[in-house]
């Protein structure tokens, strides 16, 4: 276990197709989460921004083009690339520039404006690269690989479509309730059923949106929140950065094939599972402790394999724990109540700090009409492409 | 734009991987400069012919026009095809490819026996990119 680190402050731009740069959504949640905490950009000693590649240049410098955009003060800088766990690698940077004594008070940001449509390899010729290829040779989209997943679970332990869209229905439902979210209509299943196929079984409503969003997080060590005058805040106590073991046998983006076991055992657990694991390790806790999670829903298939990954339930078991309301709100252990990535489409940067942002108002008891009774514990699971693990633990 | 992927014609046809002469892990794609398997040191890979024929882990399709970099006529109406991930048992590996022209994913079931056929990716006037397929076993050509 490591020393916590206190969230201050967390701020969002809300999701949408908004037409503008992913400056001014990283910027606005910055100042929204600095308002939050009480505190002024000069007093952060560092900025760390989770980039993008589809922004341009200067994505790949997200961390400087923030601290510009805020207004030059000399902060300590970093810029993080880790694909859709790009925000959680941002969180992890400057949690241990924090422990280590580098900086009291630190800003994380993450913002995106991303493309209509799928999201696809950036240009040129590229075969040596396998996000390239896998477009190039195979056409196969992210949702192809969801759909790939989600067939899976239906020959393997029985899930059907009906399971999947139920899952909407949940997402949506809480969904509307939350300002930041893109979508904010309740779904119906008869909805998610009319909708077209994109990858067969999935159909439109089972698989999440690209967006524009922006999300931040100004972290500090727990002395300076105690000398703030924030004597409960929430606390980041874990977080998960794991790639996969060797030989990672479950098909994964963007890849063509799996590694082969023939030299090798496959490891004990998938490496999801890995990710949610070593999460808990370092905090200390078990899938019991959980008050509520926040899970990388790219599509509804996905969210009950997280189930089964996070130890919510067996493996197969993740459809019973949805039918059986276990990870609705007022269940055991809700699951997305800010509506997820169903209601918020993919900001890819932002997405792993707005799921934080979620838990610190949950655990704060500030989630309005959102809100689990007791928040006490949260987690958070997402992937990052080409094996990056992400999942914080947040306490109270 | 992909070499040494695979050879051969009809029958004949093979997936082409490389195999690690120290610890035998097979790599596909080809690994050609260093073993991946972290517990061995190995930089000695030889080419190999993967299996013909493996299971259906899983299959899906597409029926919206995938972007760019994937080749498509855009003059023409979009037509889905199938994906299928393919266990390969000796090997240990799964293998993703498009279905041959004509397989939907009404023919295919999970654990189903397929077969390795060449196949075409696109092609225009001057060049045919070809490619591998995955084919049901027995279903007509």
């Amino acid at each position: 276990m490591t020393a916590d680190v206190a969230v201050l402050g967390v701020g969002m731009h809300p999701w949408g197709k908004w037409g503008r740069g992913f400056v001014e959504y990283g910027t606005a949640a910055a100042r929204a989460a600095l308002a939050d905490a009480g505190l002024g950009w000069p007093d952060v000693g560092s900025v760390v921004g989770a980039g993008t590649v589809r922004g341009g240049y200067p994505g790949y410098v997200a961390g400087a083009t923030f601290a510009k955009a805020l207004g030059w003060q000399g902060a300590r800088v970093a810029s993080v690339y880790a694909a859709c766990a790009s925000g959680a690698q941002a969180i992890a940077t400057a949690r241990a520039q924090i422990l280590a004594g580098l900086a009291d008070v630190v800003l994380v940001v993450g913002a995106d404006a991303a493309p209509k449509g799928f999201f696809r390899p950036a240009g040129g010729d590229r075969p040596d690269d396998p996000d390239w290829l896998r477009f190039r040779l195979l056409g196969a989209t992210n949702p192809a690989y969801f759909g790939l997943y989600a067939r899976r679970r239906m020959a393997v332990h029985g899930d059907t479509p009906e399971d999947f869209a139920l899952v909407k229905v949940k997402n949506a439902a809480s969904g509307a309730l939350n300002p930041y979210a893109r979508y904010r209509r309740r779904v119906t299943a008869e909805e998610v059923a009319a909708s077209a196929v994109v990858s067969d079984p999935l159909r439109l409503l089972d698989i999440c949106a690209t967006s524009d969003g922006g999300a931040a997080l100004v972290l500090s060590s727990l002395d300076f929140a105690r000398r703030h005058g924030a004597a409960r805040p929430a606390r980041i106590r874990a977080v998960s950065t794991v790639t996969p073991r060797f030989p990672n046998t479950v098909l994964d983006l963007p890849d063509i094939a799996t590694d082969s076991a023939v030299a090798v055992a496959p490891p004990d657990e998938t490496f999801r599972a890995s990710i949610a694991r070593a999460a808990y390790e370092e905090a200390g806790i078990g899938p019991e402790d959980l008050s509520l999670a926040e899970v990388y829903d790219l599509s509804t298939a996905l969210e009950l394999q997280w189930y089964e990954d996070l130890g919510l339930c067996g493996a197969g078991g993740g459809a019973k724990l949805l039918r059986e309301g276990a990870t609705a709100p007022g269940g055991r252990i809700p699951v997305n109540s800010s509506g997820g990535l169903a209601s918020f489409g993919e900001a890819v940067p932002a997405q792993a700090i707005a799921q934080v942002c979620e838990l610190a108002w949950q655990l704060r008891g500030t989630a309005g009409d959102r809100q689990v009774a007791g928040a006490r514990v949260g987690i958070t699971a997402n992937q990052g492409l080409f094996g990056h693990g992400s999942s914080v633990v947040v306490v109270r | 734009m992909v070499t040494g992927w695979f050879t051969g014609e009809g029958d004949d046809f093979r997936l082409l991987g490389t195999r690690c002469a120290s610890c035998r892990t097979v790599f596909f794609p080809r690994e050609d400069t260093h073993c991946r398997n972290p517990h061995c040191a190995g930089d000695d890979l030889e080419e190999v012919p993967l299996s013909r024929t493996g299971r259906i882990w899983s299959y899906t399709d597409s029926h919206y026009r995938p972007p760019s970099p994937y080749v498509s006529d855009p003059e023409l109406p979009w037509e889905p095809y199938a994906l299928i991930a393919v266990e390969l048992e000796a090997e240990r590996i799964v293998v993703l490819g498009q279905a041959a022209p004509g397989v939907t994913v009404a023919a295919l079931t999970v654990g189903m026996e397929v077969e390795v056929v060449p196949g075409v990716l696109h092609e225009d006037a001057r060049t045919a990119w070809t490619t591998w397929h995955w084919r049901p076993r027995g279903a007509a050509v």
